[in-house]
């Protein structure tokens, strides 16, 4: 007995079967989602999920990448600082008085401000704190220039200015502000360095590159000359240079700031950090990444799943179809393009919802929403490819159907 | 003119695995512009036999002819194309695309014959139009009647013009008044040219039909021949 059934696809003898458009496949694979629309979106949810943790991963880290090359752009990469190290002996050393001079004689420094910590000095808000709970804040004697060097900006009030730094007058890092409890400045409002009371004239943003100082109270020279008898020994020059010339510059600035030991001067580049968190976002991204597969993977095989269900409940509908005309092609086709089509759906629902989480964080911390245009489409082709992957096995079960099948069957 | 028969069995047998013989060896002629009933108890081989006249299935042993073509030679392409441009089925429970508006279960009665989405639309309109449901063609499958569904799936089946039109217990599904239609459909379309064969045991339906086939076990035990007509002029 010979098998009767087994017959080969592509051309033969006989007629030639009609060539579907392409519209008409898209139409007929996807119109089989139309019937269950419940399960359609069960089993898009798992690749959506993926999909979107996945965009959501990109889009924050290049929102949040885009904030800092942001920041770094205001900031500049061109600062330098400068500041005592320590001596052979391991203790701390310090730098001769004439340095900030020197260095600002160098041709490609543009400009230079220095600070002087007071050690010893304490602030407090007032004096019924006692003595042991400063907050580690440190008071600082400052160079007019400073705000400008450093870039920093006012949140509230002012600087420095000549109307208020020869009085005892100060401005507050962010994070001092905050530890002494300062959110808005009135005329009264005052804090007690060492055993005088400062108003407080400014409070400052966030000083990225002298992260130092956000924990400070920053105080005129004279002032601090008068009151603490401040000396003019720096504890840190800012130091800014021609963008060109940084490395020549961060080479050489040490020998200038002390010609006698320039072994005992740290030189620094404080936007190298902020440089270095973009490449520490990598590591975490690739994590989440990864996650994402996995969801993903999930989805794929909740697909397939549901590829095989609806193979074995429409044999009826694939053995009319068969009957109409279709060639085993045309059947394998028609499920391969419904299971990418569900899948795609996902992937769509997925870059939306992946979208919109990116727009919430990255509004909520008030950073600029940049979600790149590969992320979504990169999304939807590989959905697309998930759901070929997905749909290949049922699609070629419902292609391998006997025409007959179910057919007679209620 | 003397035509290519519709369909020509020879010796054919079809067997299942563990012996099961479908249908053993047919012999059996089918002209074209023919209506012929087959009939049978439950199991005797008639939806074997319609399968075999509409290339949904191949014999066993023996040969089957449609249109002259041998089908245990062509490809499934082959086997497709004839069934897209010449081979019309109506099945009893009309397999209808649920919630798909019945100009457009119609319509794919055209999909795999090369028409464009515009033409199938229309033809599907003019095919309702034919079997008498102009106003339903916006109606879905649960919205009609069983008589009306298999009207339907008779337009469906017919919108492609095939020269075989092939009905598998047409009226199992249907009260009588509604049988009667659908029989009285498949009559016109006969007398518009097209060869019919329906298999019913509803002996009184078949008896109003041109030729009677029976079939028992798998064998034809009976057939009223070929009613002489247009051959003799
Ligand atoms: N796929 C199959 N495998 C095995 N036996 C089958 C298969 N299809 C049909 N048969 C058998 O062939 C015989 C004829 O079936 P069928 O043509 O459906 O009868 P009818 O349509 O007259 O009721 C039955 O005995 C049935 O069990
Ligand atoms: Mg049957």
């Amino acid at each position: 007995m010979r098998a009767p059934l087994r017959r080969r696809g592509g051309p033969g003898p006989g007629p030639r079967p009609a060539r579907m458009a392409f519209g008409d496949r898209l139409r007929t694979g996807a119109g089989g989602l139309r019937a269950r629309p419940t399960r359609v979106v069960l089993s898009a949810l798992g690749i959506a999920i993926g999909i979107a943790a996945m965009v959501a991963v990109v889009g924050v880290s290049s929102s949040g990448r885009a904030e800092l090359d942001e920041r770094i752009g205001r900031l500049g990469t061109n600062l330098v600082t400068v500041s005592p190290g320590s001596d052979l002996f391991g203790g701390e050393a310090t730098l001769p008085e004439e340095a900030q001079g020197r260095i600002g004689r160098m041709p490609e420094v543009e400009s230079v401000s220095q600070v002087e910590l007071l050690s010893g000095t304490n602030v407090y808000r007032s004096d019924l704190v006692p003595s042991g709970e400063s907050g580690g804040i440190g008071a600082y004697a400052v160079d007019p220039g400073l705000l400008e060097t450093i870039r920093a900006e006012v949140r509230l009030g002012s600087g420095l200015n000549p109307a208020t730094r020869d009085h005892p007058s100060v401005v507050l890092g962010a994070a001092a502000a905050e530890r002494l409890g300062i959110d808005r400045i009135t005329p009264d409002t005052v804090v007690l360095i060492g055993d005088t009371y400062f108003s407080v004239v400014g409070v400052l943003e966030r000083a990225d590159l002298a992260p130092e100082l956000d924990n400070a109270a920053l105080i005129g020279r004279s002032v601090a000359e008068r009151v603490f008898g401040a000396e003019g020994e720096a504890s840190t020059v800012y130091v800014r240079v021609d963008p060109e010339k940084v490395a020549s510059v961060r080479e050489r600035v040490g020998r200038n700031a002390n010609p006698e030991r320039p072994n005992e001067v740290e030189v620094s580049r404080p936007s190298d950090a902020l440089e270095a968190r973009r490449a520490a976002d990598q590591t975490l991204n690739g994590l989440l990444l990864g996650l994402g597969g996995v969801a993903l993977l999930v989805g794929g095989v909740g697909v397939a799943n549901t590829m095989v269900i609806s193979v074995l409940e429409r044999r009826g509908e694939i053995g009319l179809r068969r009957a109409l005309g279709a060639t085993r092609r045309d059947v394998r086709t028609q499920f391969l393009v419904e299971a990418m089509a569900l899948s795609a759906l996902g992937g769509l629902a997925g870059v939306l919802l992946g979208a919109a989480a990116t727009a919430g964080y990255a509004l909520l911390r008030g950073w600029p929403v940049a979600l790149p245009w590969w992320a979504g489409v990169g999304a939807v082709c590989v959905t697309v490819l998930i759901g070929a992957v997905a749909g290949l096995w049922p699609a070629l079960r419902a292609a391998a159907q006997q025409p007959t099948e179910a057919l007679g069957s209620a | 003119m003397s035509a290519v028969p519709a369909a020509e069995f020879t010796a054919v047998g079809r067997h299942y695995p563990g012996g099961v013989r479908a249908l053993d060896a047919v012999d059996l002629r089918i002209d074209q512009g023919e209506m012929a009933a087959i009939l049978g108890p439950s199991g005797s081989g008639k939806s074997t036999l319609l399968h075999l006249l509409g290339t949904l299935d191949a014999p066993t042993e023996g040969t089957v002819r449609v249109f002259g073509h041998d089908v245990g030679a062509l490809s499934d392409d082959g086997l497709s194309a004839l069934r897209a441009r010449s081979i019309g089925f109506v099945f009893q429970q009309f397999h209808l695309a649920p919630n798909v508006p019945a100009v457009d279960n119609v319509a794919d009665g055209l999909l795999y014959t090369g028409a464009g989405f515009r033409t199938r639309r229309r033809r599907a309109l003019r095919a309702l139009d034919r079997v008498g449901l102009t106003d339903r063609a916006h109606h879905r499958p649960h919205e009609l009647s069983g008589g009306q569904r298999q009207r339907v799936a008779i337009a469906r089946a017919v919108v492609g013009s095939p020269r075989l039109l092939l009905a598998d217990e047409p009226t199992g599904a249907l009260d009588t008044a509604s049988g009667a239609a659908v029989m009285e459909l498949l009559g016109e379309l006969n007398l518009e040219g097209v060869t019919v064969v329906v298999i019913t045991h509803d002996r009184e339906l078949a008896a109003r039909l041109p030729r009677r086939v029976e079939v028992r076990d798998g064998r034809v035990v009976a057939d009223s021949g070929v009613a002489p007509r247009e051959e003799a002029v």
